[in-house]
């Protein structure tokens, strides 16, 4: 953001980076190989709906596309207690480029609509042998992704979390910012 | 390239700009103003620099001072008035969450949380950078608004910080502290120095021309105080509007925004006028406290534009979004 454009108090909405995302499949079968997280083949892309009908008629228009597309991917819609959406896309566990795609497909027709910076992330659902649960989140605004560890009780595995860092250093770009891995707790399909 | 639903209001930009310019231009004719009186007073004198010369100085020292420690501390003192206390994610995890996803959709970093035990709703951001700002909300406003209006106060605050408000406002006020101080420390040298020196000049006439000068610098300060007052209520209008325009646009979600505000207002200007209703049951039938008919004068003084004002933004970019 420019100067002037605080000076004069016009600060535009961000624009969302959405070819990061394809980086994802590669990223996972790294993350198979280095650790024990495998892929639930579930992902979700989060957005903040605005009023009005221009959005709930690209909105109906994603839920359609994906449900009735050649892979009928089944599809759940969801709102959580912020206000925000959840569009929760199920797959295979081993198709995870064919969920990239989806999710993609959601994001560049808010796009499209105008709504790209309605975009707040995208999450790759993982689980470990032991049950636990693991997100890799992409900040659409940034451009970066950052894993999520969720434990009961609204506590996060910190130490997993960093364990995954590492491993995914080489294929992703990992948010350096540790403030901006903001917990997303109760995200569906996780 | 993808379509934007973002339009900037260019009236709005312009308005803001003009007052802007127009503060700048008090600022240079206030200079200008000062350095003829003072001209006019060293010529007489021979060169000797006079009371009024230091006067000029040391307000402008102290003005700086005023404004840089009030910039510098920014966040301090204002928690410290609303006697407010910084939360953690574990103590507010509601109000962390709807923080943390606006900083995600706006790509900004995570300011400092904090509440104020005040019953007034009331929110407010503060600090002189995004890395160290603050935003604040009163207990009284978690009480009344719910998790979609708090988000639309939320992102307003947030707009505040990314458009630099701390600072476009210290920097516009600081002019205002410096006129009101010269005035004042002029007729500080009027009341105990003008005796002395009258008699230490030695000349009837010189004491008589020196009351006159710091008449005239007073007058001066006056002017500018005042104008610059003005300019700067008007300063902080836009800045109001175009946090709400960039808050509404952020979250996508005008009308919660909208909302909050009248319930906000509606309750603070309520709280006043309680007894008197009571006492009064009447009063209540003509008082509609959401859009009280305040007289224009009233607007030209407020630092926040008239809720019907900010009522009608938020309707006209609702109107876009939908389009």
């Amino acid at each position: 953001m420019g100067f002037l454009d605080a000076l004069l108090g016009r600060t535009k909405p961000v624009p969302p980076n959405l070819d990061a995302l394809f980086a994802l499949p590669t990223a996972a079968i790294t993350l198979q190989a280095a650790t024990d997280f495998n892929p639930t083949g579930t992902g979700s892309v989060c957005f903040r709906a605005a009023e009005g009908k221009a959005f709930s008629d690209i909105e109906n228009d994603v839920r359609e596309l994906l449900s009735m597309g050649e892979n009928k991917t089944p599809i759940e819609v969801s709102a959580d207690s912020y206000g925000f959406t959840w569009l929760v896309c199920h797959h295979s566990a081993d198709d995870i480029e064919g969920l990239v795609t989806d999710l993609h497909a959601v994001n560049s027709s808010l796009e499209n609509g105008g709504f790209g910076p309605q975009l707040l992330c995208t999450i790759l659902g993982f689980r470990e042998g032991s049950g636990q649960p693991l997100g890799l989140v992409y900040l659409y605004k940034r451009g970066t992704f950052y894993p999520f560890a969720p434990q009961p009780g609204e506590r996060r595995d910190n130490a997993t979390e960093l364990r995954v860092r590492g491993a995914l250093g080489d294929d992703l770009k990992i948010e350096s910012d540790l403030g901006r891995w903001f917990p997303v707790w109760g995200a569906p399909g996780l | 390239m993808a379509r934007t639903r973002y339009a900037s209001d260019p009236g709005l930009i312009a308005r803001m700009g003009l007052t802007m310019f127009l503060l700048g231009a008090v600022l240079v004719g206030f200079v200008i103003a000062l350095y003829f009186v003072l001209f006019a007073y060293a010529n007489r004198h021979g060169g000797a620099s006079g009371s009024s010369d230091g006067l000029v100085v040391i307000s402008v020292l102290i003005g700086l001072a005023i404004a840089i420690g009030g910039f510098w501390w920014s966040d301090k003192i204002a928690l410290r008035t609303a006697r407010a206390q910084l939360v953690t994610p574990q103590q507010a995890p509601e109000l962390h969450g709807i923080i943390d996803r606006i900083c995600a959709l706006a790509n900004m970093p995570k300011p400092r949380v904090a509440i104020s035990p005040m019953n007034v709703p009331n929110a407010f951001a503060t600090g002189r950078s995004s890395k160290v700002a603050v935003i604040c909300v009163t207990q009284g406003l978690l009480q009344r608004l719910d998790a979609k209006e708090l988000e639309g106060v939320l992102a307003h605050e947030m707009s505040h910080v990314a458009h630099k408000d701390v600072a476009v406002m210290t920097i516009a006020s600081f002019l205002g502290i410096m006129a009101a101080l010269l005035v004042r420390m002029g007729f500080y040298a009027e009341l105990f120095g003008g005796g002395r020196g009258r008699g230490g000049r030695g000349g009837n006439n010189g004491g008589g021309y020196t009351a006159l000068i710091m008449l005239a610098v007073m007058l001066i300060g006056i002017v500018t105080y005042a104008v610059s007052f003005l300019l700067i209520r008007m300063l902080s209008r836009y800045r109001e509007l175009s946090a709400d325009r960039s808050g509404a646009l952020l979250t996508g979600q005008p009308s919660a925004l909208a909302s909050a505000l009248v319930k906000v207002t509606g309750d603070m200007a309520r709280i006043p006028t309680r007894d008197l209703r009571q006492a009064e049951p009447l009063n209540a039938f003509y008082f509609t406290p959401a859009l009280s008919g305040k007289g224009s004068v009233h607007n030209l003084f407020s630092t926040h534009p008239s809720l019907e004002k900010r009522l009608a933004q938020l309707d006209k970019i609702s109107k876009q979004l939908s389009r």
